[in-house]
């Protein structure tokens, strides 16, 4: 084989990859806006968008985002350029990356790695540098509240977030994502979430974790519509506003996959035999999660900045630790340990 | 205020926390900001998410009311009270033609008395729904509001139907009401609305947001107005009550045919926490809108025949010399009309005590040593409205 060709081949495929995730990661933006708003309508007792596309407001997030494509791109006069122009991309740069990893199906995923659930953390955790940022350079005092309090929240909630999946790791052996998939096979008994009590435990903290992560309600301090005005996005409009939007539910339904890869049985259909199409037992799930997501923040009202240090740093650290080691004995115990 | 102001809750007064070289951030809350409830400005004072000082800025909604009083005659002015408190108007309307009718000694018919008290508290239910709504909204909840406003445009469905207007009646004039009741079962349609809020939709509010683990978490202990605070600076109404003072004017001070009536007064009981602290304030709204229903059921029930007006429409309102004042419970509170006359056709002067002004207050006081999302919590409590603070 000419190693010229080959490496021709593999940009190539990079290339086609990197197209295909930014395509999703556009289109989950835009499924996710309508989505959102029928489910708050759903749970609100009201229609939600029924106008635009006809059938139950499909377009209403086409037109959104077409009408913010048509607005004035304003940048304060005190703000600091560069750092303004860069946040957005460098939190859309962060969520972007962290698909490379997914394992949709058996062998079709973007970068095999091995250590594929670190490289997601570590390539994710970029985003409160990009939201930092961005309160920091609007020289708005808004904004830099929300900024201060999205560093604090992100940074602290990336820890039980991480360590909830380190149970998972410990079965598998392995950091790679396709590993942790192959290793739930055999329907939905198989899955990690119901494989012991302590990773039935680890499974829900990471979904806590998860909606503070992707600053969603209750946890969504650095925007707190009610308290900071918008938070970080203060200041921002037109694209710019609408590449944070974007990050959002692009990071809403990151977060809903890795949720799937690494404890609902990724690419696996819940009865074995059923598995035809991979990726799209994959999706569903990572909807189904979405869809959960956007109930809790429905439905509950927002908790206070230091009541969710409290919780990070006092019950969800010591809980998922406590996982962690119960995972561990309950391997030892039970003999799966050879 | 001083630095060392008492702190009064949550980690703010824990004393071994280092000390941190910092500098007062200042920040303008309002009067464009979601939490403000209008256009309310707040300037504070911050240090990190604690609050030094906070002083309330007005004057953005003023609008000379009480000035036009002594331009336009004692019929037309009724239009203006109903854009004080533009959440609960028939009360606005309750508490000055109350006022018009001490000074002219005049008697008012049974009937019209009996409808003015049943739209009052109608209209005192929903200004408490869109409270409780807008607390809500302030802590993160948005289902309520969208819950507590399908409840409210009843209201304003039920309201239409006897006044013709959903928001601003102008329905009560010296001497009765404009119009009386319509014929088509508007009786009957309110008194099954009540019903329904009273057995199905206080309960979904409570099991939502009332006893929400989250929502108790950022209410109870936050904000707490003690009894002598809620004295030295005149609150009135649910904030007074949240305190844990047993004072209503519809009932220490009975106006119109409230004594008539059988009703309790809600007061704070501090289940959750303090006695005084948001959610006890919230929860007498709760039990307000209950009481509010008796009181409704009581007033349609035993709705007496006769007329609803004792001068004619078209006839002027003839007001001697002199002065009068009365105080009646709104919504927010105690509204009080001081009215000079000298006889003409317009009031010398018209004073109005407005609650909401007094309870805003209260967040200099109360306000310091907290954090910004409590002072949002407490702002949201107090349920001001701008219209009724500026006039």
């Amino acid at each position: 084989m000419g190693g010229m060709s080959d490496q021709g081949l593999h940009v190539t495929g990079a290339a086609l990859m990197a197209t295909l995730m930014f395509t999703v990661m556009a289109l989950c933006a835009i499924v996710f806006t309508w989505m959102e708003r029928k489910v708050a309508g759903f749970i609100q007792s009201r229609y939600g968008p029924m106008y635009t596309g006809r059938w139950q407001g499909w377009a209403q997030a086409v037109a959104d985002m077409l009408k913010i494509l048509g607005k004035e791109d304003i940048i304060p006069a005190q703000a600091d350029k560069g750092l303004f122009v860069f946040a957005p991309i460098l939190v859309l740069l962060g969520s972007l990356l962290a698909w490379a990893a997914i394992p949709w199906s058996p062998g079709f995923i973007a970068a095999d790695l091995d250590l594929g659930l670190f490289y997601i953390f570590a390539v994710s955790s970029m985003v409160v540098i990009g939201i930092l940022m961005a309160g920091w350079a609007s020289n708005n005092k808004w904004a830099l509240y929300g900024a201060a309090r999205g560093a604090a929240q992100m940074v602290s909630y990336e820890i039980p977030l991480a360590l909830a999946t380190i149970p998972v790791i410990l079965n598998v052996g392995s950091l790679n994502t396709q590993d942790i998939v192959i290793a739930q096979q055999g329907g939905m008994f198989n899955w990690f979430v119901f494989h012991d009590p302590f990773l039935f435990i680890a499974f829900w903290m990471y979904f806590i974790a998860s909606i503070a992560e992707t600053n969603r309600g209750p946890f969504d301090m650095p925007e707190t519509e009610s308290e900071l005005v918008a938070g970080y996005h203060t200041e921002y409009t037109g694209m710019r506003f609408a590449f944070f939007f974007l990050a959002e539910y692009a990071n809403l339904f990151l977060v809903a996959i890795i949720a799937s890869v690494v404890f609902l049985g990724g690419w696996w259909a819940p009865i074995p035999g059923l598995d035809f199409a991979p990726a799209l037992t994959l999706v569903i799930k990572g909807v189904l999660l979405v869809f959960l997501n956007m109930w809790v923040r429905w439905t509950l009202p927002r908790v206070r900045v230091d009541q969710l240090m409290h919780l990070c740093w006092k019950v969800m650290i010591p809980v998922t630790l406590l996982c962690i080691v119960g995972s561990g004995l309950w391997m030892i115990l039970s003999g799966e340990l050879g | 205020m001083a630095m060392d102001t008492k702190k009064t809750n949550g980690w703010a007064d824990q004393d071994d926390v280092p000390e941190i070289k910092s500098e007062l951030l200042e920040l303008n809350m309002g009067p464009q900001h979601p939490a403000t409830h209008g256009v309310l400005r707040l300037l504070l004072k911050t240090d990190g998410e604690i609050v030094y000082q906070v002083t309330p800025v007005l004057g953005y909604l003023h609008r000379c009311a009480e000035k036009i009083a002594e331009g336009v005659n004692y019929k037309q002015w009724v239009v203006y009270t109903d854009r004080f408190d533009y959440l609960a108007p028939m009360c606005c309307n309750h508490a000055y033609v109350t006022a018009v009718e001490k000074l002219m000694q005049q008697e008012v018919p049974e009937r019209a008395e009996h409808i003015r008290v049943a739209v009052a508290e109608l209209s005192r239910i929903a200004s408490h729904l869109i409270a409780l709504a807008t607390f809500g909204l302030d802590m993160g909840a948005w289902t309520p509001l969208l819950y507590c406003f399908r409840e409210r445009e009843e209201i304003l469905n039920l309201l239409e139907r006897i006044s013709g207007g959903r928001m601003l009646y102008n329905y009560m004039v010296p001497g009765g009401v404009r119009y009386d009741i319509p014929e088509d079962g508007w009786v009957k349609d309110v008194l099954s609305f009540i019903t329904m809020l009273e057995t199905k939709k206080i309960k979904d509010y409570n099991q939502l947001l009332t006893y929400n683990k989250i929502f108790i978490e950022r209410t109870a202990d936050v904000g707490v107005i003690s009894k002598e605070d809620a004295f030295s600076y005149a609150c009135t109404g649910p904030v007074l009550r949240g305190s844990g003072v047993k004072f209503d004017c519809r009932r220490n001070d009975p106006y119109s045919v409230y004594s008539k009536f059988d009703f309790e007064i809600p007061v704070g009981l501090g289940e959750m926490g303090t006695v005084g602290d948001c959610w006890d304030r919230y929860m007498v709204r709760v039990r307000e809108i209950e009481q509010s229903c008796r009181i409704i059921r009581q007033a349609l029930d035993t709705l007496p025949e006769g007329p609803y007006q004792a001068i004619e429409l078209h006839k002027p309102v003839k007001v001697p010399a002199g002065a009068a004042y009365t105080r009646t419970e709104s919504a927010k509170g105690e509204i009080g009309h001081y009215i000079i006359s000298d006889g003409g056709q317009t009031a010398f002067r018209n004073k109005v005590r407005s609650p909401s002004f007094c309870n805003l207050q209260v967040v200099e006081k109360v306000g310091v040593g907290q954090m910004v999302s409590d002072l949002v919590a407490l702002v949201g409590s107090l349920d001001i409205v701008l219209g009724e603070i500026d006039r």
